[in-house]
């Protein structure tokens, strides 16, 4: 079992007008195959939470620690995370011209696991998480993330988090932009790597609709850089039908 | 701050067509960086090439031929006949009328070589300028690649002359990897006869400053150009290329496809594409495309291309031209997947170039150039931002 352990964390992002505090002080701990859904407002910080653990270089940890079995992730480069066992689906996945998803996943696979993969197994084992992702097989030639729609770019996140099987994934809004199919079926991919590989799940969502199909263990409510609230499931269910206006102060509006 | 430029095609300022040609040092006024075909070249580091009183005897520039069976190569010493066209700038006359003989590489009639032909090219040095021509004919019917290799020290000013007669079918690869601080100068101009093809790939990596500017035209219809380039501007390297491509015949096809890498402070890439298509030339096909690529601050890419049409008969003309930036985000995407910072970088501007790479047919060529181009992203680490 692994644990993804977060203390104290403290962020802050350099702008024009200075350094900018956003995370102020988050406390999270992760076990191995647990899912935890991180709820909470435009702007509060989640996806600077998510770039911070996976070492986005914008981002300056001011305090606190990252911890994965105990190694200390903030001593540890991006690529190095990622070797770690940490996985970031992000929530604008970038483009990559001129560079196959075949190439692609090929590279990510030999970095993460150190190795080339066999041939033989690999193409088939591609082929079928493209299969049950419906990303059509012409997509193996075409370059990374370039022209995909929305919902195809998430797919193909998804896609990399079930070959390359880490031990610990932060989805950002993999769920935004998903019609009702493509939702259920990128749900299914998160759903089959928690049962194949034990993955743990830090799962960044706006919306109760995703967490029907991922059922959560925990959810923590964000606000203002820090974790305000933590709970099960119904925790969730209350956000949807109450929104976030207990945790903000009063007058305080939200779209 | 990296600053790169898009620019939609426009006709430049005095139609292509009226641009002047001659032999005559005289007709051609002095470069200044207010004429169209100098705006964007630093004068002063072509300096010595601009003027035929700095090109004086001896000149240390080497020649080396290695020639498969049906290559057959001579040099001639004199004035030659203009056989492709007259000089288009005041560099390309300074060559011409400097050059003291001419090296004469023919593919006679029919034959059909089944190795490249290697012309190697050693600079003479930084002490003083060189001026060289070369002349490579197809003639009706051949066959064959023709490797120019660029190598040494030299400030050199060259003509490049290419005559594909009938029916035949010519690819020249030219490699321009000269040592740090040389100065190269080159006018290709090719005459391609009807149902002829050339294929012209130009290689361009190491020199201080570097600018080619590749012509076509037609002697008959059917006739089709592909020009291909790949260039890797480093801090300081100035790399220009200018292609003209006159469609003077009806129904002949022209492609152009230029990618460059930029990396470094003050690397500043040209690339300035005008395909003219005049008024008779009915059925023209062509289309051309330049795409940048900067890796780090402080290169600059100047992207242009010129389309001008003068007949509405056409086949299809297109033309397309982007500059885009190695960025953070790209490198932090690639690295969350546990691709190293060098790997990744070599992924891109591999992709980058993979399909011009792939169309380089000589395989000693081609693994040198991928060689080289890893050598060169070696320099980046530790110089990116
Ligand atoms: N590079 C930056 N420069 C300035 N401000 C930034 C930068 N990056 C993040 N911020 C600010 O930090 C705050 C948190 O942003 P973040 O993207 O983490 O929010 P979020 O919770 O993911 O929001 P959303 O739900 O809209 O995705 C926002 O106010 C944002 O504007
Ligand atoms: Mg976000």
């Amino acid at each position: 079992m692994a644990t993804l352990e977060i203390r104290d964390l403290h962020v802050m992002v350099e702008t024009k007008e200075g350094d900018k505090p956003i995370l102020r002080g988050v406390d999270l701990t992760i076990n191995s195959g647990q899912t935890h859904a991180i709820m909470g407002p435009n702007g509060s910080g989640k996806s600077t939470l998510a770039a911070a653990i996976m070492g986005h270089p914008r981002y300056t940890v001011t305090a606190g620690t990252i911890r994965l079995d105990g190694a200390d992730v903030l001593e540890m480069s991006v690529d190095e995370r990622a070797r770690a066992g940490l996985f970031l689906a992000m929530q604008y996945p970038v483009e990559v011209a001129g560079v196959s998803v075949a190439n692609f996943l090929r590279t990510a696979k030999t970095a993460v696991a150190g190795q080339a993969p066999a041939l033989r197994t690999w193409g088939k084992e591609v082929k079928t998480a493209m299969d049950n992702l419906r990303i059509d097989a012409a997509f193996a030639e075409r370059s990374v993330n370039e022209g995909f729609s929305g919902g195809e770019k998430k797919r193909h996140e998804i896609l990399q988090l079930e070959l390359l099987k880490p031990k610990f994934a932060i989805l950002d809004e993999t769920d935004s932009g998903l019609d009702i199919d493509a939702l259920r079926v990128v749900s299914e991919g998160v759903n089959r790597a928690l049962e194949n590989t034990d993955v743990g799940v830090l799962l960044i969502t706006h919306y109760t609709r995703i967490l029907r199909y991922i059922n959560p263990d925990y959810v923590h409510v964000f606000v203002d850089g820090r974790i305000a609230e933590e709970g099960g499931p119904e925790l969730a269910e209350r956000l949807e039908t109450e929104g976030y206006v207990r945790y903000l102060g009063v007058g305080a509006t939200m779209n | 701050m990296t600053v790169y430029s898009e620019r939609p095609a426009a006709i430049p300022a005095g139609s292509r067509a009226e641009r002047l040609t001659s032999f005559r040092p005289a007709d051609f006024p002095a470069p200044t960086r207010a004429l169209e075909e100098w705006r964007f070249t630093p004068l002063s580091r072509f300096r010595p090439l601009l003027d035929e009183a700095s090109f004086v005897e001896p000149c240390d520039s080497q020649v080396t031929l290695d020639l498969p069976p049906g290559a057959d190569a001579a040099i001639t010493t004199g004035p030659m006949a203009g056989q492709a066209g007259a000089p288009g700038d005041r560099a390309a006359v300074v060559a011409w009328n400097a050059a003291k003989d001419t090296t004469v590489l023919t593919i006679a009639q029919g034959q059909r070589l089944a190795e490249a032909a290697t012309v190697g090219v050693r600079g003479g040095g930084l002490d003083r300028p060189c001026a060289r021509h070369l002349l490579i004919r197809a003639e009706a019917g051949s066959s064959a690649t023709v490797v120019l290799e660029y190598a040494g020290p030299a400030l050199l000013s060259e003509t490049v002359e290419i005559v594909v007669d009938d029916g035949a079918d010519l690819t020249i690869v030219t490699v321009q990897d000269w040592e740090a601080g040389s100065v190269h100068a080159a006018s290709h101009r090719a005459v391609v006869g009807a149902e002829a093809r050339l294929k012209h790939i130009c290689v361009t990596l190491g020199g201080d400053a570097v600018r080619i500017t590749p012509d076509a035209e037609f002697r008959g219809e059917g006739g089709e150009v592909e020009f291909v380039g790949l260039y890797f501007a480093d801090a300081g390297q100035h790399l220009e290329h200018r292609l003209f491509v006159d469609h003077n015949q009806p129904r002949c096809k022209s492609r152009v496809t230029y990618k460059g890498a930029l990396q470094g402070q003050d690397a500043h890439a040209v690339w300035v594409g005008d395909v003219l298509i005049q008024a008779h030339a009915e059925g023209t096909d062509t289309y051309e495309l330049n795409r940048n690529l900067v890796l780090t601050k402080g290169a600059r890419a100047d992207s242009v291309p010129n389309l001008e049409i003068e007949t509405g008969e056409i086949e299809g003309a297109g033309h397309a031209s982007a500059t885009g930036r190695f960025d953070d985000e790209q490198l932090f995407y690639l690295m969350s997947r546990g691709v190293p910072e060098d790997e990744a970088r070599r992924l891109v501007v591999r992709g980058f170039f993979g399909e011009l790479i792939d169309q380089i047919e000589v395989p000693a060529v081609r693994a040198r150039l991928i060689a080289a181009i890893d050598g060169e992203l070696e320099l980046t680490m530790g110089v990116s931002s």
